[in-house]
């Protein structure tokens, strides 16, 4: 339909006025990323210079006596990350090699969608499953049974209470599992059929072809996946603040209860009255803000380094 | 390859199936067992009350959900108005104007990065720009905070939805006279409908459930909502703060907002996702 009644100016306008609140809107993006940043400078900048560096490396928490340090929560967000990692990262690798190399088209439908809807399955749900259901679980069985045999390290030691840091990695584990196999899953898609199949070709197993060919080819994408899957452990909330036991401590025992930056945030902050307090604790967001910033980039890095590599979008 | 035998390379590959195959299953069962026990516990709390009351105080027997429910609707609802729209120009931005420039692939990156920033840091964020300016907890705060979630989630799956629409289709509407911003309102955005609307389903599917960005915007309250500007009663952090009570009734109203909860978010998974299946298949 011609716009005969308008002069060709006006439309250009309207066209022009239209581009720029799609750069406008595209603009808030940008504008976000920034004032996250500056923002929890700002509030947090009381405590930046009472405590300078000594913040990342004072275990005192003290709202009595005005002295906060992050140790606890940065350890406890470190050690259970990492316990997720440990555990997440093989099984996702096992489950998209399971979508990818094994299961039939019906199959891989659906045992693909029920893993993704477990990445839908809301943070605090996981939490409340994992304080009433898993922690007993946990406390009855899974810790008596690592005490028996791995007890002569300190990390298995000491008695099983159920919530700690290992449910707290745990958790954790199912919660980033989904994102780390559906990329993984995606990675190993996109490596060429015609190289898998010539190695086929040549009397490889399945196994074969995966470790020399497909992990090689995609090994950029996996790391990303992993990177993605760190940077959503570090921040996850509300199921590790249910688990944890939110108790400002490191202690060697994985057993022990010990907090992270997000728990402390989530338990604290509506209570800190004090400005230092509230200050203190902004800086800790600032911190895991920082982390995750760190751990994002990176896993998009490798990512689009694979995809451009392979000419295909991820 | 030689030098290991035939037998043991099968036996080898034979386990990594296996164990592959049990890690798929463990992943099942994970889910399985954690929609059981909300099924279970869930549905013990489910009553009259638990619809059509609101929140009783500490000490006093009963009383539901209602001002939550009724309170998580406006958040998310206020949300959407905000989120929605900036997320959708954000997107035709990165998939018709920004494609090559170095702003589009700036705002792209971004965009991906915002994805994964925790959601407690967004609320912190929405704490120091909204709460601590005004001295109160409010409404429009958890809702800014809600949409700020929403909004990379629908900048990527509008950008990805308009990439899939035929250039031909822009060229022809352009042939014909139609100016830029009707070609994509009008043209492009009626090819993707059933993709963009995906991409809010899930975009409300994800902020439903948040908790962490909400505790320090629009807090919680055992009152109806009346005012846009005061702490409002949600069904997350309602969730948090009756599960971590020690009093079984509240753990049971806590259950109960859980089921609420899980089945609202699983039901906008599956539809989403079961729209874009019935649309790849035309």
């Amino acid at each position: 339909m011609p716009e005969t009644g308008k002069p060709a100016g006006k439309q250009r306008n309207a066209d022009r006025v239209f581009q720029w609140m799609t750069a406008l809107c595209a603009g808030i993006v940008l504008l976000l990323m920034a004032g996250f940043f500056v923002r929890l400078l700002l509030s947090s900048r009381l405590s930046l210079a009472h405590f300078g560096w000594r913040f990342l490396i004072s275990n005192e928490w003290n709202p009595y006596r005005g002295e906060f340090g992050a140790l606890s929560s940065l350890y406890g967000t470190l050690v259970s990350t990492a316990i997720a990692m440990i555990i997440a990262v093989p099984l996702s690798l096992a489950i998209a090699l399971f979508l990818v190399e094994m299961a039939g088209p019906r199959v891989r439908r659906i045992v693909g969608s029920a893993i993704e809807l477990l990445a839908a399955i809301p943070s605090i749900i996981f939490g409340m499953w994992g304080l009433f259901i898993f922690a007993p679980f946990a406390a009855k069985y899974l810790q008596p049974a690592l005490g028996k045999s791995l007890g002569f390290l300190p990390l298995f030691k000491g008695p099983p209470m159920g919530v700690g840091i290992l449910t707290a990695g745990f958790i954790l584990a199912l919660m980033i599992l989904p994102f780390i196999s559906a990329v993984m899953r995606d990675v190993f898609q996109m490596v060429p059929a015609v190289v898998k199949e010539s190695a086929y070709g040549m009397g490889a197993t399945t196994w074969e072809v995966t470790r020399k060919i497909t992990v090689r080819y995609g090994i950029r994408g996996l790391v990303g996946a992993c990177f993605l899957g760190l940077g959503r452990a570090v921040g996850e909330t509300m199921a590790v603040t249910f688990v944890i036991g939110n108790r400002h401590d490191v202690s060697a025992s994985l057993f022990a209860a010990g907090n992270s930056i997000a728990s402390t945030l989530a338990n604290e902050f509506t209570e800190a009255s004090e400005p230092l307090y509230l200050s203190s604790l902004v800086e800790l967001g600032l911190i895991l803000f920082i982390l995750s910033l760190a751990l994002q980039v990176m896993a998009h890095y490798w990512l689009r380094s694979l995809s451009r590599s392979m000419g295909a979008g991820l | 390859m030689i030098h290991r035998s035939m037998a043991r390379r099968k036996m080898i590959n034979r386990l990594v199936q296996a164990l592959s195959a049990a890690a798929a299953l463990a992943g099942l069962f994970v889910l399985a067992w954690v929609l059981i026990v909300v099924v279970q516990r869930g549905s013990a709390a489910i009553s009259w009350d638990f619809f059509f009351h609101r929140v009783a105080p500490a000490g006093v027997e009963g009383g539901g959900i209602a001002n939550a429910l009724a309170g998580s609707a406006i958040l998310v609802g206020l949300a959407i108005l905000f989120g929605v729209p900036i997320g959708l120009l954000a997107g035709v931005y990165l998939a018709e104007f920004g494609k090559h420039s170095r702003l589009g692939a700036v705002v792209r990156f971004s965009t991906n990065v915002l994805m994964g920033i925790p959601s407690i840091i967004v609320g912190l964020f929405v704490y120091t720009l909204l709460v601590l300016p005004t001295g109160h907890f409010s409404a429009w705060a958890g809702a800014v905070a809600l949409a700020i979630l929403m909004l990379p989630v629908i900048a990527r799956t509008t950008e990805d939805m308009l990439e899939l629409v035929p250039n031909a289709l822009r060229e022809s509407a352009m042939a014909l006279g139609a100016p830029r911003w009707k070609v994509t309102l009008g043209i492009v955005f009626r090819a993707a409908k059933t993709g963009l609307l995906t991409g809010m389903l899930l975009a409300v599917a994800r902020i439903s459930g948040e908790t962490a960005p909400l505790l320090f915007t629009c807090m919680n309250s055992d009152y109806w909502p009346t005012s846009l500007n005061a702490p409002t009663a949600n069904l997350t952090v309602t969730i948090f703060t009756r599960a971590m009570s020690p009093y079984a009734d509240w753990q049971r109203l806590a259950w109960g907002a859980a089921l609420i909860i899980t089945l609202s978010v699983l039901a906008l998974n599956i539809s989403a996702r079961l729209m874009l299946r019935g649309k790849s298949h035309v």
